[in-house]
C-alpha cells in the first residue's frame, strides 16, 4: 500500500494544489511543497526501513509489492512494485520535485494553482512509472504522465512554447504507439504458447521468441524509450522542449522524464528481449557514442543557454545508453548513479539558466559575461555545477562515467573509447559556457542581482548530494546492487563478456560489498 | 402476437407510444419542460424495458427482428445517446424561436428508426428502420429556421440520403432477385451455397454504398462535414452516433452473420475504405478551422478504426467493434454537447477562433471537452484509449498489420488536429478580431447533468470498465 500511497500523495497535492488556487496565490506553492515532502519523506522511510529483496515469481530481488486485480478479462492487474533501482528513481523523483517546486517558487504569473497541479500530476505520473510492473498498467502511467507536462510547456513556456509542446507530444505519442503494438505482440505471443494471457513482467520474462519477432519487438520497445531517453537522430523533440519549458519544466524534462526512457531499457526491453538486445547491443552502443560526440558538438554551438544545456542531456544521457547495453555489473551501476547525478546536476544548470534569464530576460550567451564580480555566490555555484557536469573528480558524475566506461571497455572497446573523447569534449562546452557568463568584461549595462536565500539553499541542496555521490557512492551501489546482480544473472548472459573477471566480487567491484 | 413477442417488442413500443404522446402534447399544450421530460423519461422507459430483458436476448419478434444480445447493446446505445441529445436540446433550443415539442418527436421517432435497424433480422426491417431514421433526420438537420446553413445541410442531406437509399433498394432487389429471401438467417444459408454470382455481388456491392453513406466512410464521406457544421449541434452529435452506431450493427450483421469477410475480396474492398477512411479522416481533420467539421473528420476515421475491428474476426473483433462504439457514442456525444451547451440563441461557438482562452473563462467545460479530446485521441484513462487498445488487440490477434500500421500513422496525425484545439483553448489569448468571436454561454441544467453523465462514462469505461467489459462479452456472444 505504501506504493500507491507514493503516487497518491502527488496525485491529491495536484488536486489540493489546484483547488487551493481559488483561495490565493500563495496556497498552492505551500500545498505543492507538503506533497513533494511527504513523497519524499515516505520513500527516504522506505529506503532506511532497509527491507529484505525478495522475488516475485522468480524473478528479481524486489523489496515491496502491491498486487490488486483490475481488469482480469485482460490479463491486466494493478501490479506496483519496488526494487533497488525504482527506490532511487523514486527517492529522484521527491528530490526533483522539491527542486522544481523550490525554483518556481515566485517565478509563476499566472494561474499559480494550475501550475502546481501540473507539476505534481508529472511528479505522480512519473513515479507511477517507476513502480508499475504490469506492461498495460506502465502503459498508462507512461502516457499519463505526458499530459500535464504538456500543459507546462504550453502554457507557462515562452515564446515558441506551443510549437514545443505538440511537438513534445506527437514525438512521444510516435514511441509510444509502437511500444502499445510490440506489448501487444508479446501479450499474444506468451498467451498463446502458455496460455494465460498476462500483461505482468515476471510471468512475461523469458518468453520463447522467434529471433526475428524477437527483434521487432524490441525495437519497438526501443523506439518508445529512445526518444524520451533521447537517442541520437530521435532527439530532436528535446532542444525545443527544454528551451521553450518553464524553469521547473526543465528541470523535470531533464531530471525525470528523460530517466523514464533509460529506466524503461533496463527494467523492460534487455530483460524482456535479451537475445535480441545482445543482437543490437553494438549498433546502440555506437549510437550511444555517436550521441555523445555529437551532442557534445552542438552543446559547443548553442548560444542560447537553455539549449547549451538542452544539448548537453543528449551527450550524457548517450553514457547511461552505453552503460546499459554493455550490460555488465559496472556499467549498469555506472548507468543508474549517472541518471541520479545527471538529473541532479542538469537540474541545477536548468536552475541557473532560468535565474539568469529572469535576472536578464534574455537566454543569450553574447548578452552576458563577467557576472562573478558582481554575483559571486552564483558563479560559485554555476562552477560546482560545470564542474559536476565536466566529469570532476569528487562529484558524482565522474563516478558514474568511470563505471560506465570501465564497465563497457569490454563489451565494445571502439565505442567506449569514442565515448571517452565526450569527456574531453564536455569539458570543452562547459569551460565555454563558464567563462562566458561569469569571466571577461562586462556587457553595457548588464545588471546582475546575486542569489536569494531560497535560490541558494535549492542549489547548495544539489550540489551537496552531488558531492556525497562523488565521495561515499556506496550507499547508492549497495541499493542498486542486488537488482543488477539479478538482472544479470536471470539472462543467458545476454551480451557475452570475454572478461568475465568483472564479475569476481572484491577486486573490481570498487568496495561495493565488504 | 402472443404475450411474449409483445414483451420482447416493449422497447420499440414504449418508444413510439412516447412519439405519439409528445405529438398529442404539442396539439394540446406547448410545454417545452414538458417535452423534455416526456422525451427523456420516455427513452429512460424503453431503455428499461431493455435492461429488464438482459443481455441474453428474448429472441425474435416476426421474422422481422432479432432481439439479440448485440442488437439489444446497440438499441440501449442508442436509447442513452437520444436521452444525452433530448436534456442538450432543451437548453440549445431556448431563444431559437424554434419549437421543442417536433424537435423531440423526431428525435424519438428517429431513434426508433436506428433501433429498428440495429435489431433488423430482415433487411426489409432494416430499410424500414433505416428510411425512418433519415427521413427524421431530414427535418432535424434543417430545424433551426434562423440557419441557413442548416437549411443547406438539411437539403444536402436529403439529396444523398435519397440517393443512397436508391442504391441500397436496387441492391436488396438484386439480392432478392437471385436467392429469393431477405432475411438474414435464410440468406446465411443461401449464400453458402451460391457460390459467385455477378448479379448477386452486384447486390452486395450496391447495399455496401448504402451502408458506406450511413457510416460516412471514405469515399461515401463528403455529405458528413457540411451536414455536421450546418446542423444544430445536438442534431450532429445524433448523426455522428446513433445514426453511425446502428449502420454498424448492421455492418457487424453483415460480416458475422452473412460471413461477407470470409470472402477475400470483400475483406479487401472493406480493408481499403478502412485505410482510406483512417488517413483521409485524420489527414483533413489538420486542416479545419472549425470544430463541428474537425469533429465530422474525426468521426470518419473513428468510424475506420471500427471497421478495422470488424474485420479482424471473431469474438474478440466483435466485443472491440460493441465497446468502441460505446466509448465513441459517450465521447462523440460530449464533444457536441460541450457546443450546444456553449450556444445561444442558435449561435454556436464552433471556430476554433471563438475557442481561444475558454481554458480560464469556462474552466469546468473546457476540461470536459479538453477530456473529449484526449479521448478521441486514445490517451490512457479514458474509454477511448480502452477502445482503441481492444481494436489494437483485435488487429495484432488476427495480425492485420497493413491496416495497423495505417491506425497507428493517422492516430498520430490525428493527435496534432485534437492538440490544436486543446492549445485554442488554454494557449491562445481571447482576441477581439474584426469578426468578433461568438461568446461561450453558461450550461443550463439539463446540459450539464447530460455532460456530467457522459464525463463519468467516459471515466468509467476508460478506468474500470470490467462491467462493461463483462456485459460485452455475454451480449456478443449471441452474434456466434
Amino acid at each position: 500500500m505504501a506504493l500507491t500511497w507514493l503516487i497518491l500523495i502527488p496525485l491529491v497535492g495536484a488536486i489540493l494544489a489546484w483547488l487551493a488556487g481559488r483561495f490565493g496565490d500563495h496556497l498552492p506553492r505551500w500545498v505543492a511543497l507538503g506533497a513533494v515532502a511527504g513523497q519524499l519523506g515516505l520513500g527516504l522511510g522506505l529506503w532506511w526501513s532497509d527491507p529484505t529483496p525478495y522475488p516475485i515469481d522468480g524473478h528479481g530481488a524486489w523489496l515491496l509489492e502491491h498486487l490488486v486485480t483490475w481488469l482480469p478479462s485482460l490479463g491486466v492487474r494493478y501490479h506496483l512494485a519496488l526494487d533497488g533501482i525504482s527506490l532511487l528513481m523514486v527517492l529522484l523523483t521527491g528530490l526533483i520535485g522539491a527542486v522544481a517546486v523550490g525554483v518556481a517558487w515566485k517565478d509563476v504569473d499566472k494561474l499559480p494553482g494550475a501550475f502546481f497541479a501540473c507539476l505534481l500530476a508529472t511528479l505522480a505520473g512519473v513515479t507511477g512509472v517507476f513502480l508499475a510492473i504490469d506492461l498495460f498498467l506502465f502503459y498508462v502511467f507512461w502516457e499519463v504522465m505526458l499530459i500535464p507536462m504538456y500543459f507546462l510547456i504550453g502554457i507557462w513556456g515562452h515564446d515558441r512554447r506551443i510549437y514545443a509542446a505538440v511537438k513534445f507530444f506527437i514525438y512521444t505519442q510516435v514511441g509510444s504507439l509502437l511500444m502499445l503494438v510490440a506489448m501487444l505482440v508479446l501479450y499474444f505471443v506468451h498467451g498463446r504458447s502458455t496460455g494465460s494471457y498476462t500483461f505482468d513482467l515476471p510471468a512475461l520474462l523469458g518468453t520463447r521468441l522467434d529471433p526475428g519477432l524477437g527483434m521487432l519487438l524490441m525495437l519497438g520497445f526501443f523506439a518508445a524509450f529512445a526518444i524520451k531517453l533521447p537517442v541520437l537522430g530521435l532527439h530532436n523533440w528535446l532542444p525545443d522542449a527544454h528551451a521553450e519549458a518553464p524553469t521547473a519544466g526543465s528541470i523535470l524534462l531533464a531530471g525525470l522524464l528523460l530517466k523514464t526512457g533509460a529506466y524503461g531499457l533496463i527494467r523492460f526491453t534487455v530483460p524482456l528481449f535479451p537475445d535480441a538486445a545482445a543482437t543490437f547491443a553494438p549498433w546502440a552502443m555506437a549510437l550511444a557514442a555517436f550521441g555523445i560526440l555529437y551532442g557534445a558538438k552542438l552543446a559547443f554551438a548553442q548560444t542560447d543557454i537553455k539549449r547549451l544545456v538542452a544539448y548537453t542531456s543528449v551527450s550524457h544521457m548517450g553514457f547511461v545508453l552505453l552503460g546499459v547495453f554493455a550490460w555488465t555489473s559496472l556499467s549498469l551501476q555506472g548507468a543508474v548513479i549517472q541518471m541520479i547525478c545527471h538529473a541532479l546536476s542538469t537540474g541545477a544548470m536548468f536552475a541557473l539558466a532560468g535565474m539568469l534569464m529572469h535576472r536578464l530576460h534574455t537566454r543569450d550567451l553574447d548578452a552576458m559575461g563577467g557576472f562573478w564580480a558582481q554575483a559571486p555566490r552564483m558563479g560559485a555555484m554555476a562552477l560546482i555545477f560545470t564542474m559536476a557536469s565536466l566529469g570532476l573528480p569528487g562529484l558524482g558524475n565522474f563516478v558514474a562515467e568511470f563505471l560506465i566506461l570501465f564497465g563497457s571497455f569490454d563489451a565494445n572497446r571502439v565505442m567506449t573509447i569514442l565515448a571517452t573523447v565526450g569527456v574531453v569534449l564536455a569539458t570543452v562546452y562547459s569551460l565555454r559556457w563558464f567563462q562566458r557568463t561569469f569571466h571577461g568584461p562586462v556587457p553595457e549595462g548588464a545588471r546582475l542581482k546575486d542569489l536569494g536565500g531560497r535560490e541558494l539553499g535549492v542549489l547548495l541542496a544539489l550540489a551537496a548530494v552531488l558531492i556525497w555521490l562523488g565521495l561515499y557512492p556506496r550507499p547508492i551501489l549497495e541499493t542498486s546492487q542486488p537488482v543488477v546482480d539479478a538482472a544479470r544473472a536471470s539472462q543467458s548472459e545476454p551480451i557475452r563478456l570475454a572478461a568475465s573477471d568483472l564479475k569476481r566480487p572484491g577486486k573490481l567491484d570498487l568496495g561495493v560489498r565488504p | 402476437m402472443s404475450l411474449v413477442s409483445l414483451q420482447a417488442a416493449a422497447p420499440l413500443l414504449v418508444m413510439v407510444a412516447t412519439a405519439l404522446a409528445l405529438l398529442v402534447l404539442a396539439m394540446v399544450r406547448r410545454q417545452p419542460l414538458v417535452a423534455m421530460l416526456l422525451s427523456v423519461g420516455g427513452t429512460a422507459a424503453a431503455f428499461a424495458t431493455l435492461v429488464h430483458q438482459g443481455t441474453s436476448g428474448a429472441g425474435s419478434l416476426l421474422p422481422l427482428f432479432a432481439l439479440d444480445g448485440f442488437g439489444l447493446f446497440i438499441t440501449g446505445l442508442i436509447l442513452l445517446a437520444t436521452c444525452a441529445v433530448s436534456l442538450m436540446a432543451h437548453g440549445y433550443l431556448t431563444d431559437t424561436g424554434a419549437h421543442h415539442e417536433e424537435f423531440h418527436l423526431l428525435l424519438v421517432l428517429a431513434a426508433v428508426g436506428a433501433s429498428a435497424m440495429a435489431l433488423a433480422n430482415h433487411l426489409l426491417a432494416f430499410f424500414l428502420g433505416l428510411e425512418l431514421l433519415s427521413v427524421s433526420l431530414y427535418a432535424l438537420i434543417a430545424y433551426l429556421p434562423g440557419r441557413p446553413k442548416g437549411l443547406e445541410a438539411g437539403v444536402k442531406y436529403l439529396v444523398l440520403a435519397a440517393g443512397s437509399s436508391a442504391f441500397l433498394v436496387f441492391g436488396l432487389g438484386l439480392i432478392y432477385f437471385r436467392l429469393g429471401s431477405l432475411s438474414l438467417p435464410r440468406l446465411a444459408a443461401l449464400l453458402g451455397s451460391a457460390g459467385y454470382d455477378p448479379i448477386l455481388q452486384a447486390g452486395l456491392g450496391l447495399s455496401v454504398v448504402g451502408f458506406g453513406f450511413k457510416l460516412a466512410v471514405v469515399p461515401f464521406h463528403f455529405w458528413s462535414p457540411d451536414v455536421y457544421e450546418g446542423a444544430p449541434a445536438p442534431v450532429s452529435a445524433f448523426v455522428a452516433t446513433a445514426s453511425k452506431g446502428a449502420a454498424a450493427a448492421v455492418l457487424v450483421r453483415f460480416f458475422v452473420q452473412l460471413g461477407l469477410v470470409a470472402e477475400p475480396w470483400w475483406a479487401l474492398v472493406f480493408a481499403v475504405i478502412a485505410a482510406a477512411s483512417m488517413l483521409a479522416g485524420n489527414l483533413l481533420a489538420l486542416l479545419q478551422t472549425n470544430l463541428k467539421r474537425l469533429l465530422a473528420y474525426s468521426s470518419i476515421a473513428h468510424l475506420g478504426y471500427v471497421l478495422v475491428a470488424a474485420l479482424a474476426g471473431g469474438p474478440r473483433s466483435a466485443q472491440a467493434v460493441a465497446f468502441y462504439l460505446a466509448a465513441y457514442f459517450a465521447t462523440i456525444l460530449g464533444a457536441f454537447g460541450i457546443i450546444a451547451a456553449w450556444s445561444r440563441a442558435g449561435r454556436e461557438p464552433d471556430q476554433l477562433r471563438d475557442l481561444r482562452g475558454l481554458g480560464r473563462e469556462r474552466p469546468w467545460s473546457s476540461a470536459a471537452l479538453t477530456l473529449m479530446l484526449l479521448s478521441l485521441a486514445g490517451i490512457p484513462l479514458t474509454g477511448g484509449f480502452m477502445a482503441k487498445y481492444l481494436v489494437v488487440s483485435a488487429g495484432v490477434g488476427s495480425t492485420l498489420w497493413g491496416l495497423l500500421f495505417v491506425l497507428l500513422a493517422s492516430s498520430a496525425i490525428g493527435l496534432y488536429a485534437y492538440l490544436r484545439v486543446v492549445v485554442t483553448l488554454y494557449m491562445r489569448q481571447r482576441t477581439m478580431d474584426p469578426a468578433e468571436p461568438v461568446a461561450a454561454g453558461r450550461f443550463g441544467l439539463a446540459a450539464g447533468l447530460a455532460l456530467l453523465a457522459l464525463v463519468g462514462a467516459l471515466l468509467w469505461l476508460g478506468v474500470y470498465p470490467r462491467a462493461a467489459l463483462a456485459w460485452i462479452q455475454s451480449a456478443t456472444e449471441s452474434l456466434f
